[in-house]
């Protein structure tokens, strides 16, 4: 992705607490029975990191959630899960996954097109896909970190590790 | 030029690192990188360029950042290099491997080993103990707390540069660093 938008959305405030959402997950199964998708209330407990990006196939998507995908363990010592959304359907989630070798859980914001991106500030109107959003959402569901990088820039993990520490710390 | 730089380096340069070149240079480049992957494969040749063009005003250090789950054989070439230097050989299978990416399984590591008079059976089954992992591991949060974000990526006396890393260009920064 390239320098198509400028940076004017402000993502939901530190202390707020998470919009709830419901999602398909990107495992290639499109029949919405309730085992295909997933909700706020599904990682009740955990720390949760929510990765809005823009398209599966871009070259800093590709290399942000491989990041991800790879630091799944060490987000797993602080308690925490990390889902990946984008606009992207179910078929184009796996093709991405299994292409790629990954296993990282990714979500379909697909129908209505980016309808929770939008409840978390995370919607480019104009290009018609998700901002480049991170949040890192606690265990009593409110949010911890909020940030919306630019399109271009992977914004890499330091601050999403920074806040999960600082959340075990108290 | 300030703006082709962002976050701080969190861990220096210290004696668990691999350092090429003039310990009082007065540049020094750091590359977090995957020796599976493409780009940093690219970047190798460059580096080594820069690395004559500068000479003793250069010290280049390696950091791995291996993303072992998209790159098959990344742990283990990673871990390769990490043990060649138990027998002095760091650079040697550094370099060996960059130069032969589309060859990174466990038999052909093993024969690099081999080619610089490392004994293959005793290399492998040290490769089987993962004896290395904690360094590559603790390479990796390193870059991670530094704000890497893919490889190459590549810091400049101790700020991440983001701008261009093709020769001109970077030789271009790297002159003007040692100028300023």
């Amino acid at each position: 992705m390239s320098n198509q938008s400028k940076n004017t959305l402000i993502p939901l405030a530190v202390g707020v607490k998470a919009p709830d959402f419901k999602l398909q997950i990107g495992n290639g199964d499109l029949n919405p029975v309730p085992e295909n998708f997933k909700n706020l209330g599904d990682y009740k407990g955990k720390n949760l990191i929510l990765a809005f990006y823009p398209a599966d196939w871009s070259a800093v998507c590709g290399s942000q959630i491989a990041l991800y995908n790879e630091l799944i363990p060490t987000f797993r010592e602080y308690d925490a899960e990390i889902i990946g959304i984008s606009v992207d359907g179910v078929f184009c989630h796996k093709a991405f996954k299994e292409t790629n070798n990954m296993a990282i859980e990714l979500l379909c914001d697909f129908e209505p097109k980016g309808k929770y991106s939008r409840d978390y500030k995370s919607y480019n109107e104009q290009l018609g896909l998700c901002e480049r959003a991170l949040y890192v959402i606690d265990k009593e569901g409110v949010i911890r970190y909020s940030y919306i990088s630019p399109m271009s820039v992977n914004p890499g993990a330091k601050e999403l590790l920074s806040t999960l520490k600082s959340i075990q710390n108290g | 030029m300030d703006n082709l730089f962002s976050y701080d380096l969190e861990v220096p340069v210290n004696d668990n690192d691999h350092i090429a070149g003039n310990s009082n240079a007065k540049i020094t480049l750091i590359e977090y990188g995957d020796y599976q992957c493409p780009h940093c494969g690219r970047a190798y040749p460059i580096v080594k360029k820069l690395q004559e063009d500068f000479n003793s005003d250069l010290r280049f250090v390696f950091r791995n950042f291996p993303l072992t789950q998209i790159h098959e054989y990344a742990f283990e070439a990673a871990e390769s290099a990490e043990l060649a230097d138990k027998y002095g050989k760091f650079w040697e299978m550094h370099d060996k491997i960059f130069e032969n990416q589309d060859k990174l399984d466990v038999p052909h590591l093993v024969s690099f080993a081999e080619s610089f008079g490392i004994n293959g059976t005793e290399f492998f089954n040290r490769l089987e103990t993962k004896e290395m992992a904690p360094k590559i591991k603790s390479d990796f949060m390193s870059g991670v707390e530094s704000g890497v974000n893919g490889t190459p990526s590549f810091f400049i006396n101790g700020k991440k540069y983001e701008g261009s890393w093709e020769y001109d260009d970077f030789k271009e920064i790297l002159n003007y660093l040692l100028k300023k």
